[in-house]
């Protein structure tokens, strides 16, 4: 498959590496090319340095109709954003986002942003290691239900060079919150 | 009025200033403590140190009765976490977006932001006004961004010079409403015949440039050009 990550932090680099090995196509964005140093040397996928939260810079770099689009930048709203611009604009259907504020990430899961939650995830990491039970709460939130969290019709700029189409929104729309 | 601003930057310490001289209930959030203390020394009590991107520090400020959320800060990303919090989770009615990359204009109206606010778009817009060109001159969006507002100077060559408004074969859907002469505006009659020189103010939908081009400016469109 074709897998667009953004943010080679410890995480992304680590993701974009096993993706990698295991035969994929990888492309990692990230706004410091210092950060491509966490990378192997035998990483094949492409580095590119540019903003993930720029719908140009995605196009560029090549991510439209990517089949994932996984957001692991420090914050969360660059993530969520990302994770929009693709979903929305490039075509993706399986984004996954990293949010770390555990509110948001129910609330974007509700909007239909998958998300993944490091706070969750590591809390009941460490309490399995202690012998407890879990937090109860899920770490992953499938993005479900509807498309959008309010029904605007969306319409492609006039003037803007984007092809026929790409920005065309799939999947059925509702009003409901 | 209830208006929540989130961003305590330049634009949201003088916004939150003139809505409270204007009369209205305000609360302001910025996340750097040191940054709200500064101002809640100059403005009063207004001021929450919270990330209004967390859906508890909206809730705090009250999002749940607020009539506007304008989500002023530096940051597209946080600008757009703001608002669509404020929408999904205390459903206001209203929500302001200032967004720095003219780019991510229409996601955001397409992700649910009631109203887009450019800066780099106004002062190119401005830029765009001070050069003479005999081109249709976009002044705002309207409606949702269906409809825009069009200013357009008659020189010469113009087919609308010396004829009156009715006889003008304005494209589908658009209305001619009023005309500037010797920097007075006025409102356009059937009756009014057009000078060279004029600017005439049409509204109309997006994508009736190209047929208001013919009626107003009178030349073929060039290739690539707005």
């Amino acid at each position: 498959m074709r897998a667009v990550i953004v943010g080679c932090g410890r995480v992304g680099a680590a993701l974009a590496d096993a993706l990698d090995r295991a035969g994929h196509r990888v492309l990692i964005l990230d706004t410091s090319t210092a950060a491509f140093d966490r990378l192997p040397a035998s990483f094949r996928g492409e580095a590119v340095r540019g903003d993930g939260t720029d719908e140009d810079t995605l196009r560029r770099a090549g991510a439209t109709g990517a089949d994932l689009f996984v957001a692991l930048t420090e914050g969360d709203n660059r993530n969520v954003m990302a994770s929009q611009i693709a979903r929305e604009s490039l075509g993706v259907a399986s984004v996954l986002s990293k949010v770390n504020d555990p509110m948001r990430a129910l609330a974007y899961a509700e909007m239909g942003i998958a998300t993944i939650n490091r706070t969750t995830l590591m809390a009941d990491a460490i309490l399995e290691f202690a012998g407890l039970p879990g937090s109860g709460r899920p770490a992953v939130h499938a993005g479900r239900g509807h498309d959008h969290p309010i029904d605007v019709p969306f319409a492609p700029a006039p003037v803007a060079a984007t092809p026929a189409g790409s920005l065309a929104v799939s999947g059925p729309k509702t009003g409901e919150r | 009025m209830f208006i929540i601003v989130v961003g305590g930057g330049k634009v949201g310490y003088y916004l939150t200033r003139e809505l409270i001289e204007a009369g209205h209930e305000v609360v302001l959030l910025e996340k750097t403590r040191a940054r709200a203390i500064t101002i809640s020394d100059e403005i009063g009590s207004v001021v929450l140190a919270r990330d209004g991107s967390e859906g508890s520090a909206l809730a705090e400020a009250g999002a749940n009765r607020a009539d506007v959320v304008a989500a002023v800060t530096g940051d597209d990303e946080d600008n757009l976490v703001i608002c669509q919090m404020a929408k999904h989770h205390f459903a206001v009615k209203r929500t302001i977006a200032r967004v720095n990359n003219p780019k991510n204009e229409l996601l955001f109206r397409h992700l649910g932001v009631d109203e887009i606010i450019s800066p780099t778009r106004m002062i190119l817009g401005s830029i765009e006004q001070d050069i003479p060109v005999h081109e249709l001159l976009h002044l705002a969006d309207l409606g949702g961004g269906d409809l825009e507002l069009i200013e357009a100077l008659l020189a010469e060559g113009s087919p609308a010079i010396g004829k009156a408004s009715a006889d003008l074969p304005m494209p589908e859907g658009c209305t001619l409403f009023a005309y500037i002469r010797a920097d007075r505006a006025q409102p356009v009659r059937a009756e009014t015949v057009f000078r060279e020189g004029d600017k005439v103010i049409v509204i109309g939908p997006r994508d009736c440039e190209d047929a208001l081009h013919g009626t107003l400016i009178g030349t073929e469109v060039e290739a690539g050009a707005v």
